[in-house]
């Protein structure tokens, strides 16, 4: 399965990554080269294997309804590039703008 | 160098002899946090030298020094106290800047410790530096970094390896005896072997995860680097256990690892996997890796052929699972809530100027694989493929210890610390963590311990065990150490 | 007109799903978050006992099937109010499966099901406000992490109507089982609609379009006859449904595609691997299916069962919520008289709870008082009226109804001379229409009676004075 043009163009944006012309045309290289080592895989016999998923057979274990929150050692506007009256501000979004998912 | 109880020579002592001095007052935790910045200056461990060091503070570690002495004249000393130690750079911590090696993140400094910095904080140690690494931990080499390449202290023409080369290189540098690394696909033992120190890597859920920047979350691990096993051993015991902030942490008992050394390996049977022997194997490293055998077998262990049969595939199952969990780790680093913002067209043009300026090639690259892997179409063939044969490896190493064999021993690398730029090739350099990925996929723990030297460079063994039996791996490993010697270190 | 709903709940836990921020409404912006609901780097992440019960409970209500292993699994995709980059859901394996319920009978008598695909858990994301900042969103994160479950559906709605009956009786059951406030005003409760349209007779399904944006139950059941008719005008040109996503304008009062980037969403679901798997041993789903109140349909059919004076329409108002049900037995029981005392609570304490604003669980009349009062009435203890006194005296002061109907000099007087005092004092004070009386106006019996109980301030029994009144005038 090669990788195209459009391909990395295609995930570079569902990864958010701005990439320019260049770049994006020595990474079809690159991903094909890495990609061409993976094939090895398509021959192993999986049939029946499961996959693995979450480690820990003991399950996930659950944490009481109630707190004290985690504490932090500085406010958040120490660390946060832009914020207002306590929001985090980003630029503006057009309110019909699909955000690729949920309500 | 000679050891005495103040100056430079407190560097001399191990971690254990260290926080004995500093316990019964014949030592002062401040002249041991100084000592080992001076020696850390000394080496030239900074920017402008090797750049195994990102970020010291040098009043904080006084700071921390003397309440370490105030507790002590309390009547509390913890079994690090006193005890300088190296965080890598992907490890929070509060004081000191936690940048991962990363633009993304240069200047941000987290508001909480990780669990396993708090523990050693209050075993009484006292973090003196942040270690440089590959960007997001992802190389094996550290020249990944946003912040220039670190050199071994061995040979500075040299890489420490990656991606904890910077941790592995303080410790060989003679700056701390214990540091902190983390491991992936084997960026600790790795840089541990590059650097001539010992490098572990515990058992999946050894060591709490919490605070350490997430990359691979099945892979990962904090690890302990030690100049000698009983360093590691210390560091490893202080932070390990169960952390109910992190659900993938064990509850398994952690036991006194210094304590597990033992004369003889009578009983103890240790197998040689073929697959990490291959034919094509640099014949120095494998005969170094025969002698090390060799002394296990004299100190009355038994040595048997075994396969581990999958072993081919780990490199690229490794390179399918932990880019593809990358790339999802890696989402949350959008300019929004902290680190780098920059300003683009809109709030896509930010999220994606903010990255492409943040973000270094091979991260880049990683996360474009990664997010491939797990795409409409593609996932099935590539990310659930990789799981299932990740589970075929897993039961390789289960079915090997099953048959009655305690231990493996192979060499940890297949070749020595190389050049500064000598592995251009972003394939070839994947291939550095042949003989230590399969480790992180099957979750067991495994260690690295220097095993002699070839071409005036370290090389290091590998000692691997079967899920939370680190205390057999330490016996091994502290028998092996005293047998080979000094002449086995730097 | 075919239609698939996914009902979006947040749980009524004090803390969020995987950290222990408090989820409380109302906060200072970004207050109640932590290293964990910021996505800080090193965060990880420990999940909520109490979510997972309600979700369980919640699966129960509605009849699913509880998987003992379900699995979290991260959706990515990239917005300023989720701050990790992927939301936790569950995907392949969810909490629950293959439940049904019951949302009315055809005219035949045969039930109307919905059966449900799935139950799951997953985290709330946080809020972006576009409007407070001049050219900037604002995001606030103290929603994000508050536990949701999400309720997904068959196809198996007909009509706009349908689907309003399946909602009201989704939050009907979740009332009851008490898992949530299930407000879609106050956002607690959210819905998307799939919709597809289909000639009669026909078998398979149409091409869906998903419809979000509505805030309300009439929002729904418009915003669906809207995409309708949108889809019928486009089919009966013989176009073909584009699946996309449409947004419901309730000004506009029309439905306008979402404006998608890039086509299609890739969300890229995979196992979360900082999350194990969710293991449940049965001995919790079962306690918790013990635990479990009686829910509506079963608390309908046990009146209509036990209480056969009932008519279907009181049911309905008795049942509407748990309290009101709950109350109407706890009266009921002791009083004997079912019907009458279904009557006082529908009437009165309805009326007296809008008055007061009081919510059914904290009704300062206790039920065992009430229960008392129309024990009294039947009893001849007080008058029908004097009762309707006491209980307003009862709503005010929650004291019992003996003491207060002693104190205000409510019981029923029977007592002769008492009653021809009073009668004597309304003939003085109504000397004309006495008169009239006397004379031989029988129908005015009545209005002096009614006099005579106002004087008594509802204590005179009503029918010794009716015969009092007739003996004077020798009849």
């Amino acid at each position: 399965m090669a990788v195209t043009l459009d391909d990395v163009r295609h995930i570079a944006s569902l990864a958010r990554l701005g990439l320019d012309v260049e770049r994006a045309q020595s990474l079809v290289a690159e991903l094909n080269t890495i990609l061409e080592h993976m094939e090895a895989l398509s021959r192993v016999d999986t049939g029946g294997i499961e996959p693995v998923a979450g480690i820990g057979a003991a399950g996930v274990p659950l944490h009481l309804d109630a707190g004290p929150p985690i504490p932090m050692a500085r406010e958040r506007e120490t660390f946060a590039p832009s914020m207002r009256d306590g929001f985090f501000l980003v630029p503006r979004l057009s309110t019909h703008e699909d955000p690729e998912a949920a309500s | 160098m000679s050891r005495d109880a103040e100056g430079a020579g407190l560097t001399e002592w191990s971690a254990g002899e260290l926080a004995d001095l500093v316990t019964r007052g014949e030592a002062s935790p401040r002249a041991a946090a100084d000592a080992s910045l001076d020696r850390a200056a000394a080496a030239g461990a900074g920017r402008d030298g090797l750049n195994i060091l990102l970020y010291e503070d040098r009043r904080d570690a006084h700071r921390q020094a003397d309440a370490v002495a105030a507790g002590r004249d309390r009547g509390h000393a913890g079994p690090l106290a006193g005890v300088p130690v190296v965080v890598k750079d992907n490890i929070a911590t509060t004081v000191l800047p936690t940048s991962c090696g990363s633009r993304i993140l240069e200047g941000y400094v987290s508001p909480f410790d990780a669990t396993a910095v708090r523990r050693l904080r209050e075993a009484g140690a006292v973090i003196v530096a942040k270690s440089n690494m590959d960007e997001f931990a992802m190389g094996s080499s550290t020249e990944n970094s946003a912040f220039g390449p670190a050199r071994n202290p061995l040979a500075p023409s040299r890489v420490p390896g990656g991606s904890s080369g910077g941790s592995a290189a303080a410790v060989a540098a003679g700056i701390v005896r214990i540091a902190l690394g983390s491991e992936t696909g084997g960026s600790v033992r790795q840089p541990a072997a590059f650097c001539g120190v010992v490098g572990v890597k515990p058992t999946y859920g050894r060591v709490s995860r919490y605070g350490l920047v997430a990359f691979a979350s099945s892979l990962d691990q904090i690890g302990v680097f030690g100049r000698t096993v009983d360093d590691a051993a210390l560091g490893l015991r202080s932070i390990a256990g169960l952390d109910p902030l992190d659900p993938t942490s064990a509850p398994e008992p952690v036991a006194a690892y210094g304590d597990a050394a033992r004369g003889s390996l009578a009983g103890v049977v240790i197998g040689r996997p073929r697959e990490y022997f291959p034919p094509d194997l640099d014949p120095r490293i494998r005969d170094k890796c025969d002698a090390a055998i060799d002394e296990l077998r004299s100190l009355g262990a038994e040595v048997r052929d075994v396969s581990l049969p999958h072993t081919g595939l780990a490199i690229q199952v490794y390179y399918i699972l932990a880019p593809a969990e990358a790339s999802s780790n890696l989402a949350r680093f959008d300019g929004v809530r902290y680190g780098l913002r920059i300003e683009g067209d809109g709030l896509r043009g930010m999220y994606e100027a903010t990255r492409s300026s943040g973000f270094g090639p091979e991260v880049t690259r990683r996360i474009l694989l990664g997010t491939y892997v797990l795409s409409a179409g593609y996932y099935d063939a590539y990310y659930r493929k990789a799981q299932q044969v990740r589970a075929l490896i897993a039961r390789d190493f289960a079915a090997v210890f099953a048959s009655g064999v305690h231990l493996l021993f192979t060499p940890t690398t297949p070749t020595p610390a190389f050049e500064l730029g000598a592995r251009s090739d972003p394939y070839e350099m994947y291939l550095s963590d042949i003989f230590t990925c399969t480790a992180n996929l099957a979750g067991v723990p495994a260690m690295s311990i220097p095993i002699g030297r070839v071409d005036g460079m370290p090389v290091g063994g590998q000692l691997v065990a079967s899920h939370f039996d680190e205390r057999q791996m330490f016996a091994a490993a502290f028998a092996l150490e005293r047998r080979l010697g000094a002449g086995a270190r730097q | 007109m075919v239609v698939g709903l996914e009902v979006h709940v947040q749980l009524a836990t004090a803390t969020k799903i995987f950290c222990r921020c408090s989820t409380d409404f109302g906060a200072p912006p970004n207050s109640n978050t932590c290293p964990v609901c910021l996505a800080l780097p090193g965060a990880l992440l420990t999940l909520n006992e109490h979510a997972v019960d309600l979700a369980i409970r919640t699966a129960l209500a509605l009849g699913c099937r509880v998987q003992t292993t379900s699995i979290f699994a991260r959706k990515n995709y990239f917005y300023p109010d989720l701050p990790k980059g992927y939301q936790i859901s569950q995907f392949d394996k969810p909490l629950a499966v293959d439940g049904c319920v019951q949302i009315g009978a055809r005219p035949d008598g045969s039930p109307i099901n919905v059966r449900i695909t799935r139950v799951h858990m997953e985290e709330d994301a946080g809020k972006s406000i576009h409007d407070r900042f001049a050219g900037v969103t604002a995001v606030d994160l103290n929603r994000a992490g508050v536990p949701l479950v999400e309720i997904v559906s068959e196809p198996d709605l007909r009509g706009a109507e349908e689907a309003d009956a399946y909602l009201r009786t989704l939050k009907q059951i979740l009332e009851y089982v008490a898992v949530s406030d299930v407000s879609m005003e106050k956002g607690s409760l959210r819905v998307d609609a799939n919709i597809s349209a289909r000639a009669v007779g026909e078998t398979r399904l149409g091409t869906k379009t998903e419809v979000k944006n509505m805030n309300s139950f009439s929002g729904v059941v418009r915003a669906l006859e809207v995409e309708f008719a949108r889809q019928c005008a486009v089919l009966d040109a013989g176009g073909r449904i584009e699946q996309q996503t449409m947004l419901w304008d309730a000004n506009a009062d029309e439905v306008r595609p979402a404006r998608s980037k890039e086509g299609s969403h890739d969300y890229r679901y995979f196992p979360d691997p900082d999350l194990p798997p969710l293991i449940l041993p049965l001995e919790r789903i079962d306690r918790i299916e013990r635990e479990l109140p009686e829910l509506p349909a079963a608390r309908r059919a046990r009146f209509q069962a036990e209480y056969p004076a009932l008519t279907a329409y009181d049911i309905d108002v008795l049942t509407a919520g748990p309290g009101l049900g709950a109350y109407f037995e706890q009266v009921a029981r002791p009083s004997g008289d079912p019907k009458t005392a279904a009557n006082w609570v529908m009437g009165d304490v309805l009326a007296a709870l809008k008055a007061t604003g009081q919510a059914i669980e904290h009704f300062s009349v206790r039920p065992a008082d009430l229960a008392q009062l129309l024990q009294m009435v039947r009893d001849g203890v007080v008058s029908h009226t004097a009762a309707k006194q006491v209980f307003a005296a009862m709503v005010k002061t929650g004291d019992p109804p003996s003491q207060i109907a002693e104190r205000e000099g409510l019981l029923k007087v029977t007592d002769d001379s008492a009653l021809i005092a009073w009668i004597d004092d309304v003939f003085a004070e109504h000397a004309a229409e006495a008169q009239r009386f006397a004379g031989g106006e029988r129908r005015l019996q009545g209005v002096l009676v009614g006099h005579v109980m106002k004087k008594s301030k509802g204590a005179a029994d009503p029918k010794r004075v009716n015969q009092l009144l007739s003996d004077r005038i020798g009849t």
